[in-house]
């Protein structure tokens, strides 16, 4: 978009910037700029991700032999509850809005910071401290309930230490509601002159609704967790029968947080791939509106639909109907994106740097996750598939193949921004294409698992499952060494890498107006907004390459 | 429109956007308390449905002389952290102290008569757990009756005693600096937070202790 | 009698499960169809319109709006209709037919009790006959299972103090797996077992092994006196207490002015929870039978309390 400055002194040394403004430790841990809080949740979740990859890598070893024999029952148990914590709550949903939304929410809406600042080093705090809490629990002999904490095994029957890895979420929950607080204020009353709603950035949008979802739903799960706690110590008997309590009461109180979470999980990396899409096609986002109203339609109707975990829980079966339409309804403003990144391509000027290979592995992962979700909708076909690999398939497929290779797209796509640097294409390319063949290697034959009957949380099975598992770890481990490379070649990048410039993709948005690293108060003078967003040309870029070639 | 005099955090361009700011996050902060008590209402609601006489039993047993007292209390210092509020607007800082202080007091009043009444109850052997005793034959459902009402009124005296010192700290504030008449700002979002708690506790009181109550 | 695993199209052995399949691999179609659809245009778009490519790019933006409403509106009627297919077979799922030969179930950590009206037990095994209508009455003991015969396609999850049933009428012979399909702790993965659909005259061999158990309301009726019921819900009693003649399926009224039917859950809570529905005129006297009685007990006394003149409605 084009801007028009207003006339401000400049205040501030051209190659000074937030990196290098303050060395110390304590400038780091002390920071209230959101470009640096947003770089220490990116060195937190990076770790969070490798310690819940480990689990899994352990627990895809232990299913190549159907007798297992790698590691116990019972270490297994808490392998897949280690894996679905930290991953659940320690990476997907901290990653691209602590990352990528804490970094650049202020510059793409031309303000200085979020609102609350202190604030937002307070929510980094409070995430740090439930994840140290949550690996004291792994590390003193672990959880084994699952990440969804079913009662009564979690309230009565579990031995471990159930109670600090529910105040470890407990805790890091009130991080994320003090993100989205802060974001919700930034993004409605701290936009630059000119900048209205519907010339933000679809980034913007997405970040937005997953705010709103995160300070809405995130209270809940903090009153579940609470209960689930409180009855572990004191054996009141709320999820009790036996006392006359109701185990389901649990499953819909987490089930109202842990649906919509989901899309905290999704929203986010979906407002990447919008804005990938239009600068490596140069072109711009088609239906922009529909794509803004599908968004916050995706985060209203993700607070209908939780009784679809629950259709062979013993819930009522006309509840089951009602929650059964209202999750096909969910899956058509996902549609309507999908739809709408494709139908950007037409007539563009297509390019395939690494973030475009990462925005189409997201398009086409995302859309066999997304429908295979109305397999689960059915609700004569979930009574099969639930609960077995069919649903670790359908969910892998949406948070990994689409959260995951969105976070990757954006974190690639920004790096210049972030870091100055540029980092080594065709490594990134070859990363980008390993990950994709490993990931659908992995999760692609967990569906046919899931359809022949094997119960997922299983660490040994019946025979015949065998070689489908076999498949799908083999596949892990080349989406290890897929994910394996990023962190080297980025980290390279840091010492070796090109210097970017402000706007190596040429792309429009205001935070690509101002340097990279960008200033310690993100511009030197204040950006004023006049034109509507994803101004690219398609036809301009035709010409000036025919332009070229003949000079 | 906003005087450029007025001291503002270097993020936000005028204090007006940081005024309307911290308001709107105060306002969202709001948002999520309810969502956060909603949790526990509706797992009495569950059980309230579930077990009607059991809960009207065990709500008679609730000291409903305690609650009606408190809810005056709570109501009363709702008026005067409103008279406080307008105080600062108006800058009058002995009456803004003074009011805050009054406000703080009765917030401490409800947190005392709180505390009486978990004395009288935990004598009763109506806090659950081994010592639990309530007569046959709603025995259990009583148990869960008062494990929601100790949770539920336990969560919101937590959210007084917050506020109360709070109030406490900003009425010393007042008394000893002008960092309000330059900008009240806190004090109008201390009240609004102020005035939820309260709002909650008229939700609480009817739905625990007028259960079924007859004369 | 072992069934080889038909990879990778599981294999269907109950009345159900063609049903469950037909949407399953007509969903496999769509969603297929879609994703190639998306897959291609992406693909020709990307070939057509890369950076260098002659294809002309003028009138590059056209309308959106034609194109929203289209694909927004168009997946509607596709949603509804496999939601309403699939609402129906579910629907089914739900409704055994009345003349189900009943089954009990009581799950525990970490295995499967099985109890035939007739006496019968098994564990972590089940033999039925081929073609009849199976209903189970399931409960657990501890936390939730989940009774899942992938071949049946049915799955149900077991929960404590609650009786939950599942049904099936299998129609082929041979062993299919049970699976334990809710996680329960240690050893859910070991938690499964067999069943065996058998043809009549297998089943009526198999039946013919062994001493003729009691039925489960024989069973029932040796708890009832041992555990001392009848002391008060006799007729010479002199304590006044509900009489349980035809009791199972009439209506109660209760002390708070309520009716409720009799069913199993009624009955199970009120022998352990006594006091949670209190009939109407009758004074909360009677104890509670919590830890005093086993499931399976409770399962045979409920089966005798079914079995007393049970009068046959005829009212709806």
């Amino acid at each position: 978009m084009n801007t028009t400055t207003r006339e401000l002194p400049i205040t501030l040394e051209p190659r000074a910037n937030y990196l290098n403004a303050g060395h110390s430790i304590w400038s780091w841990l002390m920071t209230t700029d959101h470009k640096r809080i947003g770089l220490l949740y990116m060195v937190s979740i990076t770790l969070f991700f490798f310690v819940g990859g480990l689990a899994a890598a352990l627990m895809r070893l232990e299913l190549l032999r159907p007798q297992g024999g790698l590691v116990t029952s019972a270490l297994y148990n808490k392998l897949f509850t280690m894996h679905g914590v930290i991953m659940v709550w320690f990476f997907l949903i901290p990653s691209i809005p602590t990352v990528l939304g804490n970094f650049l929410v202020p510059l793409m809406i031309g303000a200085r910071d979020v609102a609350f600042p202190r604030l937002n080093l307070a929510s980094w705090y409070l995430f740090m401290a439930g994840g140290l809490c949550v690996l004291w629990a792994i590390i003193a002999g672990g959880v084994d309930t699952g990440w969804t904490f079913y009662t009564p095994y979690s309230s009565t029957y579990a031995n471990g230490h159930v109670l600090a890895m529910a105040a470890g979420i407990f805790i890091a929950g009130f991080g994320s509601i003090a993100t989205g607080l802060n974001f919700i204020v930034t993004i409605h009353k701290m936009r630059a002159p000119g900048l209205t709603w519907f010339r933000l950035p679809l980034f913007i949008w997405t970040i937005y609704t997953t705010s709103l979802i995160l300070v809405l739903a995130t209270p809940v799960l903090a009153i579940t967790l609470t209960l689930m706690a409180l009855e572990r110590l004191f054996g009141v008997g709320i999820f009790n029968p036996a006392m006359g309590g109701d185990p389901l009461l649990f499953q819909h109180l987490f089930w109202f947080y842990s649906h919509p979470a989901v899309y905290i999980m999704i929203l986010p990396s979906m407002g990447v791939i919008s804005e990938l899409i239009p600068c490596f096609a140069r072109k711009s986002l088609f239906g922009y509106k529909f794509v803004a109203y599908a968004t916050i339609s995706i985060g209203v109707l993700g607070f209908l639909v939780w009784g679809h975990h629950m259709f062979v829980s013993s819930q009522s079966i006309y509840a089951g109907m009602v929650f059964s339409i209202l999750s096909f309804m969910v899956a058509i403003p996902s549609a309507i994106k999908v739809f709408n990144w494709t139908a950007t391509l037409y007539k563009g000027s297509i390019t395939f740097h690494t973030p475009m290979l990462y925005a189409f592995g997201f398009i086409g992962l995302f859309t066999i996750g997304g429908l295979t979700g109305l397999f689960l909708a059915a609700l004569a076909v979930d009574v099969h598939l639930h609960d077995t690999y069919f649903v670790i398939a359908h969910f892998h497929y949406i948070m990994v193949g689409g959260a995951v290779m969105g976070y990757l797209g954006g974190l690639h796509f920004w790096w210049p921004k972030i870091t100055g640097r540029l980092y080594c294409e065709w490594l990134a390319k070859l990363a980008a294409v390993t990950i994709f063949a490993g990931f659908n290697l992995t999760f692609f034959p967990q569906f046919i698992l899931g359809f022949l009957g094997m119960p997922r949380r299983y660490p040994v099975y019946a025979p015949e499952f065998q070689v489908l598992n076999v498949l799908s770890t083999a596949g892990a481990s080349i989406l290890a060494i897929g994910y394996l490379l990023p962190l080297a070649y980025l980290l390279w990048s840091l010492r070796h890498g090109k210097p970017a410039g402000a706007n190596p993709w040429q792309a429009t948005g205001l935070e690509w107006k101002t340097a990279s690293p960008p200033p310690r108060d993100n511009f030197t003078n204040a950006p004023v907004v006049t034109e509507e967003p994803y101004q690219y040309d398609a036809e301009a870029a035709e010409l000036a390459l025919e332009e070229t070639s003949h000079v | 429109m906003s005087d450029p005099a007025i001291a503002h955090a270097a993020q936000f361009d005028d204090a007006t956007q940081q005024r309307e700011a911290a308001t709107f996050g105060m306002w969202v902060f709001l948002a999520t308390e309810i969502l956060f008590f909603g949790g526990m209402f509706l797992g009495y609601a569950a059980y309230r449905r579930a077990y009607p006489a059991a809960f009207a039993a065990a709500s008679r047993h609730t000291l409903l002389a305690f609650g009606a007292t408190n809810t005056a209390v709570l109501l009363i210092s709702s008026a005067m952290m409103a008279f406080a509020v307008r105080a600062a607007r108006e800058k009058r800082r002995a009456a803004l102290a003074w009011r805050l202080f009054a406000t703080a007091a009765l917030g401490l009043l409800f947190l005392g008569i709180k505390g009486f009444e978990y004395a009288r109850e935990f004598s009763e052997h109506l806090l659950p757990g081994a010592s639990f005793h309530f007569d046959p034959p709603y025995t259990n459902q009583a148990e869960m009756f008062f494990y929601l009402y100790f949770l539920m009124t336990g969560v919101h005296a937590i959210h007084v005693t917050i506020g109360v010192v709070l109030i406490a700290i900003f009425g010393s504030r007042a008394w000893h600096t002008d960092a309000f008449a330059r900008n009240d700002t806190a004090v109008d979002l201390l009240g609004l937070y102020w005035h939820f708690v309260d709002i909650v506790w008229v939700f609480l009181f009817p739905l625990i202790y007028l259960v079924e109550r007859h004369s | 009698m072992n069934n080889p695993p038909s990879f990778p199209f599981p294999e269907q052995a109950s009345n159900l499960a063609p049903g469950v399949d037909w949407i399953f691999y007509t969903l496999t179609a769509l969603c297929g169809a879609m994703t190639l659809l998306v897959v291609a245009l992406i693909t020709f778009f990307c070939i057509r319109y890369r950076h260098g490519s002659r294809a002309s790019r003028a009138n590059g933006n056209p309308p959106s709006l034609p194109w929203e409403a289209g694909w927004t509106l168009l997946p509607v009627p596709i949603f509804l209709g496999v939601f309403f297919w699939a609402a129906q077979t579910y629907f089914r799922m739900s409704r055994p037919p009345p003349d189900a030969m009943e089954i009990n179930v009581v799950a525990k950590q970490w295995m499967w009790k099985i109890q035939h009206s007739d006496g019968r037990r098994e564990i972590n095994e089940l033999h039925i006959p081929v073609g009849r209508a199976v209903k189970l009455v399931m409960i657990s003991q501890d936390v939730i299972h989940d009774f899942y015969v992938p071949a049946f396609r049915t799955k149900q999850d077991v929960v404590p103090g609650r009786y939950t049933t599942e049904w099936f009428a299998p129609t082929k012979p041979g062993k299919f797996h049970l699976f334990c399909a809710q996680y329960c702790g240690l050893d859910h993965a070991k938690m499964g077992g067999w069943i065996y659909v058998m043809s009549p005259l297998d089943y009526a061999q198999w039946l013919a092994q062994g001493q003729p158990p009691n039925s489960l309301a024989a069973q029932g009726q040796r708890v009832f006196h041992t555990l001392g019921c009848s002391g008060c819900h006799a007729a010479a009693s002199k304590i006044r207490a509900p009489l349980l003649d035809g009791i199972y399926g009439k209506p109660v009224p209760l002390s708070d002015g309520t009716i409720v039917t009799a069913d199993d859950q009624y009955l199970r809570d009120s022998i352990l929870l006594p006091n949670k529905q209190i009939a109407a005129g009758y004074e909360a006297l009677m104890p509670t039978f919590q830890n005093r009685i086993s499931e399976e007990d409770l399962t045979a006394v409920i089966a005798y309390l079914k079995s007393l003149g049970s009068v046959e409605r005829n009212d709806p």
